[in-house]
C-alpha cells in the first residue's frame, strides 16, 4: 500500500519550468496549448492498515509541501 | 561578539562567513554543526549560503527540521540576531522565521555577478549603520532566489518597514533589468517584524575584503558590531 503525493506550483506562482516546457512543446508542433505545470509526485510505501490520513495531511501541509507558494493532493494507492 | 556559524551538510559558505566575521576587531565566530541543540553563549547567529541537504524537496526544506533550528527560533524569539545569507534566507523563510518563500529565477539561470541593492531600512540591528537608500555593490550566487508572497503578505512588509532591501542599478532605480530573478516587489532581503531576523539572497560575506571586488558587505557586520 502507499501514498502517492502529487506537488504542484500555486496557480498564483510563476511557474517557468512549466512555461519553458510549454514553448518547447509548441516547437514540437503542439498548438493552442495553455499553461503547463510541473510539480512532483512522492511515492511512500506504508504497511497495510496503517494510514492515518489525518496525520498525511499534516505531513504534506507542514514538511511535503510548502503551502505559500505549493498545492498538493494525495491518493492511497494499493 | 561572538558569531555561531551554522554548518548544515551541504552548507558552503560557512567557512567564508567565519573568515568575514574574523576580520573584524572584537569579532569571533565559531561553526556550529546542526545537530546542536543550543546556542548558549552566542551574541548573534549567521545562517549560511550553500546547498543544505542537497535543496533536495525545495531549497532549505529540510535544514528547517535540523535541531539546531529549535534553538535559532528561541534565540530569535528572545530578540537575538540572526542573519540568513542566500541558503540561509531561504531555510528562515522554510521556517517560518521570515514570511514568504523562495522559487526559481526567472529566467530559471543560475546567476552569478555583482549586482546592485538598496538600503529600504535601518531598523534593524544589520544595517542600523547604513544610509537610507545607500547602494550597495554585493554579489548573488543562486538558482532560487525569486521571491515571492501573497498580496496580504506584501502589504505587511510595507506597510512595517520590513523590506530591507531592493535590486536595483547603480543609481539605485528599481527597474526591471536591475531584477535579477523576477523577486516580487525587487525584494532582495527582509526583516521580521521584530527586526532583529533579517534574510537577504545576496552575499555580504563576500564583499568584505577589497580583493574580491567590493567592500560593501562591510556595513552589515559593522552594523550587529556596533549594537
Amino acid at each position: 500500500m502507499k501514498a502517492v503525493v502529487t506537488v504542484t506550483p500555486k496557480k498564483s506562482v510563476l511557474d517557468p519550468q512549466g512555461a519553458a516546457v510549454a514553448q518547447a512543446l509548441a516547437h514540437h508542433g503542439l498548438e493552442n496549448i495553455g499553461k503547463v505545470r510541473i510539480g512532483k509526485s512522492i511515492e511512500i510505501e506504508l504497511p497495510a492498515g496503517t494510514i492515518d490520513e489525518a496525520r498525511l495531511h499534516q505531513l504534506c501541509r507542514d514538511f511535503l509541501s510548502n503551502p505559500v507558494i505549493e498545492d498538493y493532493t494525495f491518493e492511497i494507492v494499493a | 561578539m561572538r558569531f555561531a556559524v551554522l554548518q548544515f551538510p551541504g552548507s558552503n559558505c560557512d567557512q567564508d562567513a567565519v573568515a568575514a566575521v574574523r576580520s573584524f576587531p572584537g569579532a569571533s565566530a565559531d561553526l556550529v554543526w546542526h545537530k546542536t541543540n543550543s546556542l548558549a553563549g552566542f551574541d548573534a547567529v549567521i545562517v549560511p549560503g550553500g546547498f543544505s541537504y542537497g535543496d533536495y524537496l525545495r531549497c532549505g526544506a529540510i535544514a528547517q527540521f535540523s535541531p539546531i533550528l529549535a534553538a535559532v527560533k528561541e534565540f530569535a524569539a528572545q530578540g537575538g540576531p540572526v542573519l540568513g545569507i542566500c541558503n540561509g534566507f531561504q531555510i528562515l523563510c522554510e521556517s517560518g522565521l521570515l514570511p514568504g518563500a523562495l522559487v526559481r529565477n526567472r529566467d530559471l539561470h543560475f546567476l552569478c555577478e555583482h549586482i546592485h541593492l538598496r538600503v529600504e531600512t535601518t531598523a534593524t540591528p544589520f544595517t542600523k549603520n547604513a544610509r537610507p537608500g545607500q547602494v550597495l555593490r554585493i554579489p548573488i550566487a543562486h538558482g532560487e532566489g525569486n521571491y515571492v508572497c501573497d498580496d496580504a503578505t506584501l502589504a505587511e512588509l510595507e506597510n512595517n518597514g520590513q523590506i530591507a532591501f531592493r535590486y536595483t542599478d547603480a543609481t539605485g532605480a528599481t527597474t526591471e533589468a536591475a531584477n535579477p530573478n523576477g523577486s516580487r516587489a525587487h525584494i532582495a532581503g527582509i526583516r521580521n517584524a521584530a527586526g532583529n531576523v533579517l534574510g537577504l539572497m545576496p552575499h555580504p560575506e563576500r564583499a568584505c575584503d577589497a580583493l574580491l571586488g567590493s567592500t560593501d558587505g562591510r556595513v552589515l557586520f559593522e552594523s550587529i558590531l556596533s549594537s
